[in-house]
């Protein structure tokens, strides 16, 4: 087996608190790429949630499984069409989306089983990658963008205002929008995307099938 | 050979005399569940949990053999202390139906004082073996089992017990298996039973009133299923191309004896097994598990067995396992997702073959006491026990 891709550095604690206040106790969740299983334990131990997990890295679901939490090994490419439709409340895809082969129809796919989608995701819209490209002329290298373009998993890079075009390209109700930074803080921006999509370094959707 | 020695001892069990209505149609007058538990029953009778044995497995799950001598045949699994805590837990591990350590068998009389079944057994298939197993549960007064685990045809069981008694089954550990048994493995078992076939010593399968047991045979079809057990890594690593007798044996090339260290490993496996093991219940359960199929029992749709489930299931595989690989785990995981099913699923690193499930591996053991500590936290055992 080939060492699995590591997505993008999880020092998740912060956006993964203001994941969890976002949902509601006792819902249906499943967080795809769930890692340690940080959220899933926090959802069913605070929140009396029914929450599981997929994740990609065997050790890591090894790992998850040993501390009595329930996660599949899968991924949000090949693993999502097998759940039937409105299965969950809640599916959440945290730092993965633009890690995945095909994020329109992953996001498809997560509203299909589920009546809320909550997406973080870096965003290529901020100042430094674009000053970085303009200046410099190469592909930006940032402490969210921290590889090198020949090795990143990060293969569909996208800005808050392109995120928002597709929401609404595929008709998503956008329930709820953050710009955060790096740590995983609320930036001060989230009234405003013009101004998030240059100084947000993380952004948190929540989604909404119409 | 002689006579099996399986015939020679005594097994604790129970009897039914309702009798047992078979896949088949036809209906077993009385059937006997040989049995062994460990630990105790609590107050609330939530905490048994029952192992179920592969192939040429038995219900000495955690104890000597009283046959063989040999160890607990999941010692790293079942005991104090261990995943299966009998500390903690109430384990049952029984014979299945068809088999040849006290449960209702072809070495068994057709009705008392009358001559063995032999092939005349009527042929069984798994969700028999889990209706017997259901009587015994029955018996002993257990309304839910706490958990239903096993590996191999052990995991057909489960995965049986979860499709047919869904609100008797807490949770569900099915290990290196599959929902159905596939083409190949069907051809490896037809190998063996064409081999005890064969043996002139078979008698058409009445070698009980021969005094003589088909024991050539019977051996050859351990040997090939052997093989499948493990895996081409494993049998490099133990024995490469290492000769018997050193190299001496090299220079004289021989057609006959057995020249390789992994022909004669491969003998060993088939002579023991013989004085253990009766022919007729390898024709019986080898069969029972080419039957298993459990998507054709619910409309071809693997996911209608575990419709509505409200059971914990834990699926795992072996990374080097090829008799049950990977992918049949993951349809089987796959299939309870469809079902909305709570379900975790991990492939385990090994490169012990599909006998890793029965040997030490940390990961197995690790993931077995996790998920289970966490089941046993959702079904109120914690409070219970402590």
């Amino acid at each position: 087996m080939t060492d699995p891709v590591r997505y993008v550095a999880k020092n998740m604690r912060l956006d993964l608190r203001l994941i969890a206040e976002m949902i509601a106790p006792g819902s249906r969740v499943l967080d795809i790429g769930c890692g340690d299983g940080a959220l899933i334990d926090e959802l069913t131990r605070m929140r009396g949630c029914d929450a599981r997990g997929i994740e990609i890295d065997m050790a890591e679901v090894a790992q998850t499984i040993s501390r009595g939490l329930p996660v599949m090994h899968g991924d949000a490419d090949s693993d999502l069409s097998h759940y039937p439709d409105r299965a969950f409340d809640y599916v959440v895809l945290s730092r993965t989306l633009q890690a995945v082969e095909q994020p329109r129809v992953v996001l498809r796919q997560m509203l299909r089983i589920s009546e809320r989608a909550i997406v973080s995701f870096p965003n290529f819209g901020h100042w430094q990658v674009r000053l970085q490209l303009l200046l410099r002329g190469r592909m930006p290298m940032t402490s969210v963008w921290a590889r090198p373009w020949y090795e990143t998993p990060n293969i569909h890079p996208c800005s808050i205002r392109d995120f928002f075009a597709l929401c609404e390209t595929e008709g998503y109700e956008v329930e709820r929008w953050l710009a955060i930074d790096d740590a995983g803080r609320k930036s001060p921006w989230r009234r405003f995307s013009g101004l998030a999509n240059v100084f947000g370094e993380q952004a948190l959707f929540q989604l909404r099938r119409v | 050979m002689d006579q099996s020695d399986a015939t020679r001892i005594a097994h604790q069990s129970a009897v039914f005399t309702d009798g047992l209505l078979l896949d088949c149609g036809q209906r077993l007058p009385s059937v006997t569940m040989a049995y062994r538990t460990y630990g105790a029953l609590n107050a609330a009778r939530s905490n048994a949990v029952l192992i179920c044995h592969a192939l040429t497995g038995d219900q000495y799950v955690g104890e000597t053999h009283p046959l063989t001598g040999r160890g607990p045949w999941w010692e790293t699994v079942v005991g104090p202390g261990r995943p299966v805590d009998t500390e903690r837990y109430f384990v049952i591990c029984a014979n299945v139906l068809g088999g040849c350590m006290g449960s209702t068998g072809p070495m068994d009389p057709r009705a008392p004082g009358e001559a063995p079944w032999g092939t005349d057994f009527p042929p069984i298939t798994i969700r028999d073996m889990v209706r017997a197993q259901k009587k015994l549960i029955d018996h002993l007064g257990i309304a839910r089992l706490f958990a239903v685990i096993g590996g191999s045809m052990g995991g057909m069981q489960v995965l049986e017990w979860a499709a047919t008694y869904p609100q008797m089954v807490f949770a569900a550990v099915p290990i290196a298996t599959a929902g159905h048994h596939s083409a190949q493995n069907i051809a490896f078992n037809e190998v063996g039973r064409q081999a005890i076939f064969s043996d002139p010593d078979f008698a058409g399968g009445q070698y009980y009133s021969t005094g003589r047991v088909p024991a050539g045979g019977l051996g050859v079809a351990r040997m090939v299923a052997h093989i499948t057990y493990l895996s081409e890594e494993a049998l490099s690593r133990k024995f490469g191309r290492k000769l018997q007798g050193g190299q001496a044996a090299a220079q004289a090339l021989a057609l006959f004896g057995d020249m390789f260290q992994v022909e004669s490993y491969l003998q060993h496996q088939g002579s023991t097994f013989v004085r253990r093991f009766d022919a007729n219940s390898y024709l019986t359960i080898t069969r029972a598990m080419d039957y298993y199929d459990l998507a054709a029992e619910h409309d071809g749709d693997l996911s209608r067995a575990f419709t509505g489930t409200r059971t914990r299931f834990c699926v795992i595989s072996f990374s080097s396992d090829w008799l049950f690989p990977t992918r049949e785990s993951r349809a089987i995981a796959r299939a309870l997702n469809k079902a909305a099913a709570n379900v975790s699923f991990v492939e385990i690193e090994s490169d012990k073959g599909h006998d890793a499930f029965l040997l030490d591996e940390p990961d197995l053991s690790r993931v077995l006491a996790g998920f289970l500590g966490g089941c046993a936290q959702h079904a109120g055992l914690e409070s219970e026990a402590r």
